[in-house]
């Protein structure tokens, strides 16, 4: 099989040892499976997130963007620029399209570029990783290489914000989403049909700064995923995958709730139906154990 | 009014919304609201917000500059972009609300303190140290942000989730040692600051 080649921007979380340090495990196994080829782009930079803003104004944050679509577009020419961040494909994406539309701002971004001996001519496209599954591979494709569905799993498919607004995936509805209960049929598994936190904010980056209003948001898509019959909730977003697994302890110890419902990426759930391990799938790195997907990872 | 505050202004004559249009990221679509509240009404965090963006967008036609500058409320933006979607007038709302905390705090008129001012600016900082974040010294340095007793405590609130992280391999202690960094830091830092040396120029600001 001829791969398909894709220039990859991994992002700050998903590096060794960082908070989504098991979703390139998993993604990993998808890749080799679906015959995607992710090289990495060289020397990439942090994408500023979303909360680059403050005291990045809008230049700093062109430039570090065009600075890895540069290195994409002269590294690894003619492929597009694949992110599995939301946050990196967001910045990414808005940045290349802002330059594409000011040749003011290309000058000027350019010019500062000029620092690092790059120039960006603007011919890179940046995409998210689910995009390259259900568009370049699509559903039919990724269920080929399933051989343990994940039958009697109820899942609670959780999009969040960035993968899913401003861009979205094509052909998507921005208030319902349906891509990810379709991944989650494709696995053999069931989707929670009733969850109505689909696309509820996290609290994303003022989950640090404004603990209390994000966590009210966590526990609300915590407890629909329950009311709705999830054993486990499965995401796309690394940021959501974080804020809603971690803060379930923190939210438990100050409101006497008794949450403890595992966050998986949808790569975990892909790589245990292609038959791979509980390792493989990164399953060792949750801190809320998804052990009905581990015994199944396991038989 | 410090300097830049005062070069800020003078060309404007008191035209708030002129100077929002030139000066703040996507500020020249304000005029186009027709403040219908759906914005307000689709913000996750909308009740924290003493000025939704409807508000804010009447105020600074209103030319309320002082009250739209120091509101906190920009900064309860989570970036969900549910605005931007639901805008039935297509206003990039979630960018003009990054612009104006942006602009805000660039004059220094932003609440002094305001939390994810705070974080934003660290989170910043951390990343053009190296080309990358480093988590762990963020973490920490968001913990320590109110000096080091209020940190040791922040620190000892949440070593539960910190060592449930590195149990995981989801937080690595050795980062503290420098850990993941871009290999031509030193040229990242360069151009982020002719990209900054150049967005000054533009804002008539001397460098």
């Amino acid at each position: 099989m001829t791969k398909k080649n894709y220039a990859f921007y991994p992002g700050c979380s998903s590096q060794k040892g960082a908070s989504a340090s098991n979703f390139p495990t998993s993604i990993g196994v998808v890749c080799e499976k679906l015959g995607i080829q992710l090289n990495e782009i060289p020397d990439w930079n942090c994408c500023g997130a979303s909360i680059g803003y403050g005291e990045g104004g809008l230049l700093p944050r062109l430039a570090i963007s065009a600075r890895n679509l540069a290195l994409a577009e002269q590294n690894l020419p003619g492929q597009d620029l694949v992110s599995g961040c939301p946050a990196c494909w967001l910045s990414t994406r808005e940045s290349a399209e802002k330059l594409h539309e000011s040749p003011t701002l290309m000058a000027e971004t350019n010019e500062a570029l000029k620092e690092v001996d790059l120039n960006f001519k603007g011919t890179v496209k940046a995409r998210h990783i689910v995009e390259v599954l259900v568009e370049d591979i699509g559903f039919a494709g990724m269920k080929a290489p399933v051989v343990k569905p994940l039958q009697g799993l109820k899942i609670a498919g959780y999009v969040g914000c960035q993968t899913n607004r401003p861009f979205g995936i094509a052909g998507e509805s921005f208030e319902n989403p349906q891509y990810l209960d379709k991944m989650i049929e494709t696995v053999g598994a069931e989707p929670a049909s009733g969850y109505d936190q689909k696309v509820t904010c996290c609290g994303g980056a003022l989950a640090f700064s404004e603990p209390e209003k994000s966590q009210k948001q966590i526990r609300d898509i915590v407890e629909s995923a329950y009311d709705n019959g999830a054993e486990m909730i499965v995401t796309p977003c690394q940021l959501c995958q974080a804020n809603v697994e971690i803060y379930q302890s923190e939210i438990n110890k100050k409101q006497g709730t008794k949450l403890a419902m595992p966050v998986v990426y949808y790569s975990q759930l892909l790589t245990v139906a292609y038959g791979g391990s509980a390792k493989d799938a990164g399953l060792n790195g949750q801190l809320i154990r998804a052990e009905k997907l581990e015994r199944l990872a396991g038989k | 009014m410090n300097d830049f505050n005062k070069q800020a202004v003078a060309p404007y004559h008191n035209n708030f919304l002129r100077e929002v249009e030139e000066r703040v990221e996507d500020g020249e679509w304000v005029k186009m609201c027709m403040q219908c509240g759906v914005c307000a009404g689709s913000c996750p965090l909308g009740n924290a917000w003493q000025h939704t963006p409807q508000k804010l967008f009447m105020m600074i036609r209103a030319g309320k500059r002082d009250e739209v500058l120091t509101s906190d409320s920009m900064w309860m933006c989570t970036s969900c972009y549910n605005c931007i979607v639901r805008c039935p007038r297509k206003l990039p709302i979630t960018h003009i609300m990054h612009g104006l905390a942006h602009y805000a705090h660039r004059l220094n008129l932003a609440p002094k303190g305001q939390p994810t001012r705070e974080i934003a600016k660290l989170f910043w900082n951390n990343l053009a140290k190296t080309g990358r974040v480093n988590e762990l010294k963020f973490s920490l340095a968001m913990y320590f942000k109110d000096g080091f007793v209020q940190g040791i405590k922040n620190a000892l609130a949440m070593q539960g989730v910190g060592l449930g992280l590195m149990k995981a391999k989801r937080l690595n202690p050795l980062e503290i040692l420098g850990g993941h960094q871009c290999k031509d830091k030193a040229g990242f830092r360069k151009m982020i600051a002719k990209a900054r040396e150049i967005e000054e120029r533009k804002l008539g600001k001397a460098s």
